[in-house]
């Protein structure tokens, strides 16, 4: 059922993180935040540009993954470049592919340097939520053409006549980006049918996101992610040093008090077992190996090799299972050989129905032609420091994000290789796979 | 077709239309001194006897359109009032003639138009203005002690209204490119690249000039002239003391007597401001100009040159001179010892770049380039660092120890501190000579002073460049040796102490503040921020 895109970038030269860093992430609170999303990406690059000993100017490009930017960040990445100070010389450009843009961004860099065409590279991912455009109906908008060639008062009394209360209902962008244009179903629909499937139960998605919120928690008192967040300074003299999506009061009692909010009222999926809305951006400094010893750069680890699968969109959440499962035969690598797994949480029954997936010896037979199944992947592995659910999921930043937080976990605990996934809306999967040492 | 004066260029295109273009020799800027008058004089002699198609006036230089009268001749003339007199109404009488020329006259703005500069542009049937942020136009006599003297108060309230045309002479303020086009001082503000197109278009086509509606015309009225003085009075007096200050006041009382009437106008602008040169206001104001002049004239020469600067200690003095320079297009780390120190001067900061830039864009890429730094990373990168930390000796000498070694070469470093002897901080470090104090005043944004504090250390070029860098961010620099209060504060200390003195002896802290006030000092001794 399932059509994989191989990629082959298997034998290019070496691709090196020499630096990540992200904002806090700013769960969006029913007005536009105070960052628009250059802003943010900005904060997250300068910090990391003002730590390396070559000026932004040296970059060889830069490129951004990003939704929905604003209406004034026509190729959001070249603005950003631009407000970085990189100068008019570096070249920039943008991606897109939905939740994966910020991964896709990283692996665009990956093989701009493994074949030699880049060797210094900032990349990364973006998204402002809270910014998402509210827009007039088209039935307004022809309204309005009307109005702006009647030219006479009988003529401007025709059109008013015709104006309706109806014209002034605004359709909401955001909604309208996480609803499949193709199969007709909100993301969270697609995360029903996952439970459904997979017969995941409500408690065992309260349980999921509770730990997650649990684990941010514990990352954020025990410093663990202090040097990958630099704080966001508000215009108004405010600083934002944290993921402020953390609920350190969740209990499975308040989760499971919440209404289902996709499928009312009898459905399983609610706004406390999937991801927040958030507003964030993360990037990184990607190097060939001529970089790294030209400029005398330390090296975090190493991009290996990137993967995407495409599925059905009515499905699109057991994406990173496809991707993932591609990428460790390609690498030929089991599952005990990843220390450190990053799935994006966009929905708790989302993520667990890929772990339920790969436990199905049947089910991995069929789609992935493996022998039996391809095991189990140790929860105290996965999201070791929380995922979406508790820390937010800025569509165009997060597969940036997971890709950045694995390879800190990596260097926190002295693992090989990390494995970074996450699901993408329209029914795609993306997966990333970096080693340290 | 090009002839060329000694200050004044003129070229006559295709169409007859000529160009008169003034390139003062030997200076940066444009001033209209009597030379460059008396060649004007000829110019518009000539044009009397053939008259072109039309004039462009224009500047040949890149710094500006005419920065002014020059204030040097001031010196001179006003020694006596007779001679000021007879020159101001010699100037007058010459931009009289330029306004009755048979043909049109257009100034073509680019840069600062003050002054008689903006008193010539008048005297021209059409003003058009480059409308970049350099483009400055505005009548600033005022700062000078006088007020505006070659037909500048006669003709601006026909162009502008009275309300607006008294708010820019009694204020002195400079108008954008923009806003001048919005109260009708100039006819169009282009950018550069239509600026001789729209020159000429102007003087070929001639339109109709734009003249003031009703009720801008209105204050003028005979009748109600008396309350409108008596209110711009009022106004007047809340910011300045008449016996201080006599030039606006005397302004109020021509534009009340003769408003409306050019040949009184003229005749009371010269009067007048013959006896406010001779004033002593005026004479000590253009005492400070010099002075000032002076200490920006430091600095020339040599390469040093700031990109990069950090500054440590996120306070109101720290905070602020990070905004102020990164305002001025630097580069600015700003490190202080955690985010929540570093967040209010963030805040400031957008405060003022907004004020000061007004776009948006331009206030957005002043905060890109202010970056909050609480590792401290940037002190290896910056050109200059600014220790403005509170005022503790050990802790001051721990962190210009910890800085030392860390500092690109050539880099300049340099202390705030204002009470502790430059010597003792200097002491601490391998290379003392390195160490300079960057004195400013709160709030930085207001007070152009800075004193350069040098130690019996301190390198001759490392003086230089405090010096060169001070002017980089359009600071005054005042040299001074690191002894007590330096000179700003060793000056205010003796009058402050008397004052804590004779009230201590009894005298109300009310009476001293009048006396202060009375005096001329800008806010009594109670009032006053530091102490």
């Amino acid at each position: 059922m399932a059509k994989r895109t191989t990629s082959a970038a298997a034998k290019g030269a070496p691709v090196y993180i020499v630096d990540g860093s992200r904002t806090p992430q700013l769960k969006a609170r029913g007005e536009p935040g105070p960052f628009r999303a250059s802003d943010l990406a900005v904060t997250a690059g300068r910090s990391l540009l003002l730590r390396q000993p070559f000026p932004a100017s040296a970059l060889d490009e830069v490129i951004m993954g990003c939704v929905m930017p604003g209406p004034d960040e026509a190729n959001i990445g070249r603005v950003i470049a631009l407000r970085l100070g990189c100068g008019v010389g570096v070249t920039a450009w943008t991606v897109q592919r939905n939740c994966a843009s910020g991964m896709q961004a990283l692996e665009c860099a990956f093989r701009k340097i493994s074949t030699g065409r880049s060797s210094l590279v900032l990349a990364g991912g973006v998204e402002a939520m809270s910014h998402a455009p509210v827009l007039m109906s088209e039935a307004m908008v022809k309204w309005l053409a009307g109005w702006n060639v009647a030219r006479d008062l009988p003529a401007r009394l025709k059109q008013l006549k015709r104006l309706r209360l109806a014209h002034f209902k605004p359709i909401i962008g955001l909604l309208r980006g996480l609803t499949d244009p193709i199969v007709g179903l909100s993301m969270g629909q697609t995360a029903e049918n996952l439970a459904y499937r997979f017969g995941i139960d409500r408690e065992t998605m309260d349980a999921f996101a509770l730990r997650s919120h649990q684990r941010l928690a514990a990352a954020q008192d025990g410093g663990f992610l202090a040097n990958e967040v630099e704080p966001l300074y508000d215009p108004a003299g405010a600083v934002v040093i944290e993921d402020d999506g953390l609920r350190r009061d969740s209990s499975m009692e308040r989760l499971g008090r919440l209404k289902p909010v996709f499928d009312r009222p009898y459905g399983l999926v609610t706004a406390g077992n999937s991801a927040q809305v958030t507003d964030g951006a993360a990037v990184f400094l990607l190097a060939s190996e001529q970089a790294v010893k030209d400029h005398d750069l330390p090296v975090l680890a190493r991009i290996v090799d990137c993967e995407w699968a495409g599925i059905d969109p009515a499905e699109m959440g057991l994406g990173p299972a496809y991707a993932m499962a591609a990428l460790l035969k390609r690498r030929r690598l089991k599952v005990a050989d990843i220390d450190c797994w990053e799935i994006n949480e966009a929905f708790a029954a989302q993520v667990l129905a890929c772990l339920e997936a790969w436990k199905d010896p049947a089910f991995c037979r069929s789609e992935f032609g493996t022998r039996s199944a391809i095991g189990e992947i140790d929860m105290s592995r996965l999201n070791v420091d929380g995922g979406g659910i508790a820390l937010g999921h800025p569509v165009g930043a997060s597969g940036a994000r997971v890709v950045l937080h694995a390879t800190r976990v990596l260097e926190r605990m002295e693992g090989r290789y990390g494995m970074a996934s996450l699901c993408i809306g329209g029914g795609q999967g993306g997966a990333m796979l970096v080693e340290r040492g | 077709m090009t002839e060329t004066g000694k200050f004044w260029r003129t070229e006559r295109d295709a169409d007859g239309v000529e160009s008169w273009i003034l390139d003062v020799p030997g200076t940066r800027a444009n001033v209209l001194s009597k030379a460059v008058l008396i060649e004007l004089q000829q110019l518009v002699a000539s044009a009397e006897a053939t008259p072109p198609k039309g004039v462009i006036i224009r500047s040949g230089k890149d710094t500006g359109f005419i920065a002014g009268a020059d204030v040097n001749e001031f010196l001179v003339m006003n020694a006596s009032v007779d001679i000021v007199h007879e020159h101001i109404c010699w100037t007058q009488a010459l931009f009289d003639r330029l306004e009755r020329l048979p043909c049109k006259t257009v100034a073509a703005i680019d840069g600062f138009c003050l002054g008689g500069g903006l008193e010539l542009s008048l005297a021209c049937n059409y003003r058009v203005a480059v409308d970049e942020p350099h483009t400055r136009i505005g009548l600033p006599e005022v700062r000078l002690g006088i007020h505006p003297g070659y037909g500048g108060a006669a003709r601006l309230p026909g162009r502008v209204g009275h309300l607006a045309a008294m708010d820019m002479m009694l204020s002195g303020r400079a108008l954008s490119a923009r806003a001048a086009k919005r109260i009708g001082l100039v006819d169009h503000a282009v950018p550069f690249r239509q600026l001789s197109r729209a020159a000429k278009a102007l003087v070929t086509e001639a339109p109709r000039s734009r003249q003031p509606v009703w009720w801008q015309r209105l204050a003028g009225n005979s009748l109600l002239r008396p309350f409108v003085g008596a209110a711009l009075r009022r106004t007047v007096a809340k910011r300045v003391r008449k016996d201080h200050y006599p030039a606006p006041f005397a302004l109020i009382d021509l534009w009340q007597r003769a408003a409306g009437n050019h040949a009184r106008m003229l005749a009371g602008e010269a009067d007048s401001v013959a006896h406010l040169l001779a004033g002593d206001t005026s004479k000590n104001l253009l005492r400070v100009f010099f002075l000032q002049e002076q200490l920006k004239a430091q600095g020339r020469g040599g390469s040093f040159k700031a990109g990069h600067v950090h500054v440590v200690g996120a306070g109101v003095m720290g905070g602020d001179i990070a905004a102020w320079c990164a305002l001025r297009g630097l580069t600015v780390t700003l490190q202080d010892q955690s985010p929540e120190r570093i967040a209010p001067a963030i805040g400031r900061a957008r405060s003022l770049f907004l004020k000061k830039l007004k776009l948006p864009r331009l206030a957005q890429a002043a905060l890109d380039r202010l970056i909050p730094d609480v590792k401290g990373v940037g002190a290896s990168r910056a050109d200059v660092v600014i220790e403005a930390i509170f005022e503790n000796m050990e802790a001051k000498q721990a962190l210009l120890k910890d800085i030392e070694p860390r500092l690109k070469e050539g880099a300049l470093l340099a202390t705030n501190t204002s009470s502790i002897p430059l010597e003792d901080l200097a002491a601490v470090l391998d290379a003392p000579q390195r160490l300079v104090g960057l004195h400013f005043f709160n709030p930085v944004a207001k007070m152009q002073l800075v004193e350069i504090v040098r130690s019996r250390f301190s390198g001759d070029e490392v003086v230089a460049n405090a010096v060169r860098f001070t002017r980089q961010i359009d600071r005054l620099p005042l040299p001074v040796k690191s002894s007590p209060g330096f000179l700003v504060n060793r000056i205010l200390m003796p009058y402050l102490i008397e004052a804590v003195r004779i009230e201590g002896e009894g005298v109300q802290a009310e009476a001293i503040d009048r006396a202060a006030l009375e005096f001329g000092m800008p806010m009594g001794r109670s009032n006053l921020p530091t102490w």
